[in-house]
C-alpha cells in the first residue's frame, strides 16, 4: 500500500513508523526539516519537504499513487484542506483528517472526508477504561501499549 | 446590503470600512481581541471577537441573512473552510474568498468555492503587462476542470517569436486555442507562425501553468 502522511509530528511519525515496519510504502511531508528528526533511523519511506496543502509538493511525494492519505498536522483547517486536495483532486479512495475540533470534524464526515478527532476519540477511550467498558477500553490500550512497547525496545540503548 | 467579514486583518479591516461608508451593514468576526477591541474603537460595534471558522459564530453574525459571506483572512486553509462552512451550515446566499497563493484558485473551486480573489494574481497581471516581455496573463480558472485560461503577448524578442505553434515546447496538454492579430482571431495550427505583437490564448492545466511561461517567454 503506498500512503502519503502530511505532519511529521508526533502522530505523523509515530503512524509512518507503524506503516513501514509493517513494510507499506510511505512518504511524509512537512515544512520543517527538523520534524522529520522524529522519524527513526531505520525508516525506509521518504520524507518530503514543504507545504502539505501545495499540489506540486503532494505530487512529489506519489499522491497521484497513493492509496490512502492521512492529513495529520497542528492545524485542523490545513489538515481538511489537504485530505480534501487528495480525494476531490487527486482521487485518493482513504482520505483521513486529524481535525481536533468535534463539530468540524462531524460536518465534514458528512462530506465523504474521514476525519478523526483527538478529543473525541481519547475522551472515549479514557471514558471507556474509567467505567470499565469491556469492549473498547481493554483491546485498544492492549494494542497501544504493545505499539509503545515495540517502539521503544527499538531505540538504540544508551548503556551500551 | 449585508456582509459578514471573516477576519479582521488589513484587507478586512480596510473592506469593512469602506463598506460602512458606503452605507451598507457590516458584521467582522475577528479571533485575536486586542485586534477586535481596535477595530470596536474605530469602528463601532461591528466585531465579534471569535474565531470565524466556527460555524455557531457564523450563525451570531448573521450569516444567514447575509447578502454575502466574505473570508478574508491571511491564511488559504482558514479561508477555506470559513467558506465551506458558510456554505454547508449557514447556507449563505454568497461566498466570496480571498487567495493568497494563486494556486490555490484551482483548489477552491474543486472544492465549491467559485468566488475567488487572489491579489497577488490581480498585481501579477498588472506588472506584467508592463514588462518588455509581454505579457502573461492567467485570466480564469475553468469551473469544474483543472485548467485554466492564459492570455499571453508575444513581444519581438521573445523565444516564441517567429515559431511555429507546434514548435513552441508548450507541456503536455497544454493548447493554443487562438491567436488575436491585428484585431482579427486566427486559427491556431501546428503551422501556424507566430508574429511579434500576437496575442494567444492558451488553455492549460493549472499545474503546468510555469511550464507555459517558460515555453513562451524562456
Amino acid at each position: 500500500m503506498n500512503v502519503v502522511i502530511v505532519g511529521s509530528g508526533r502522530t505523523g511519525a509515530f503512524l509512518a513508523e507503524l506503516l513501514d515496519r509493517s513494510g507499506e510504502t510511505v512518504s511524509i511531508v512537512d515544512v520543517e526539516r527538523s520534524a522529520f528528526k522524529r522519524l527513526p533511523s531505520a525508516f525506509k519511506g521518504t520524507p518530503v519537504l514543504g507545504d502539505g496543502t501545495d499540489m506540486d509538493i503532494l505530487r512529489e511525494a506519489g499522491i497521484e499513487k497513493a492509496d490512502a492519505f492521512l492529513a495529520l498536522t497542528q492545524g485542523d483547517n490545513r489538515n481538511l484542506m489537504a485530505a480534501q486536495i487528495a480525494k476531490k483532486i487527486f482521487g485518493v479512495k482513504q482520505a483521513i483528517a486529524k481535525v481536533n475540533d468535534p463539530i468540524r470534524a462531524a460536518t465534514y464526515r458528512g462530506q465523504g472526508i474521514h476525519t478523526f478527532s483527538r478529543t473525541t476519540i481519547l475522551g472515549t477511550l479514557l471514558n471507556a477504561v474509567l467505567t470499565g467498558d469491556k469492549l473498547i477500553g481493554p483491546n485498544l490500550m492492549r494494542v497501544a501499549m504493545q505499539h509503545d512497547e515495540e517502539l521503544s525496545a527499538a531505540l538504540p540503548d544508551p548503556d551500551r | 446590503m449585508y456582509f459578514v467579514v471573516a477576519g479582521g486583518g488589513e484587507v478586512g479591516y480596510h473592506l469593512s470600512k469602506a463598506l460602512l461608508e458606503a452605507g451598507h451593514e457590516v458584521m467582522i468576526i475577528e479571533r485575536d481581541r486586542k485586534r477586535a477591541l481596535w477595530i470596536e474603537e474605530q469602528l463601532g460595534s461591528v466585531v465579534i471577537n471569535a474565531p470565524a471558522d466556527e460555524g455557531r459564530y457564523q450563525v451570531q453574525a448573521g450569516c444567514q441573512r447575509a447578502d454575502a459571506v466574505l473570508a478574508v483572512t491571511g491564511d488559504d486553509e482558514d479561508n477555506l473552510i470559513i467558506s465551506q462552512l458558510a456554505k454547508l451550515k449557514c447556507g449563505a446566499n454568497r461566498v466570496i474568498a480571498r487567495v493568497n497563493n494563486p494556486k490555490n484558485e484551482i483548489v477552491f473551486k474543486a472544492m465549491g468555492i467559485d468566488e475567488t480573489l487572489s491579489s497577488t494574481r490581480v498585481l501579477m497581471g498588472v506588472i506584467e503587462q508592463e514588462l518588455p516581455t509581454g505579457g502573461f496573463m492567467p485570466l480564469m480558472p475553468l469551473t469544474g476542470s483543472h485548467l485554466e485560461l492564459i492570455e499571453a503577448e508575444i513581444a519581438a524578442g521573445s523565444p516564441a517569436a517567429g515559431k511555429e505553434v507546434g514548435a513552441l515546447g508548450l507541456p503536455e496538454g497544454a493548447h493554443v486555442g487562438g491567436i488575436v492579430r491585428k484585431g482579427a482571431i486566427l486559427h491556431a495550427h501546428r503551422d501556424t507562425r507566430l508574429e511579434a505583437g500576437d496575442r494567444i490564448i492558451v488553455f492549460a492545466p493549472t499545474a503546468v501553468e510555469q511550464q507555459v511561461r517558460e515555453a513562451l517567454f524562456g
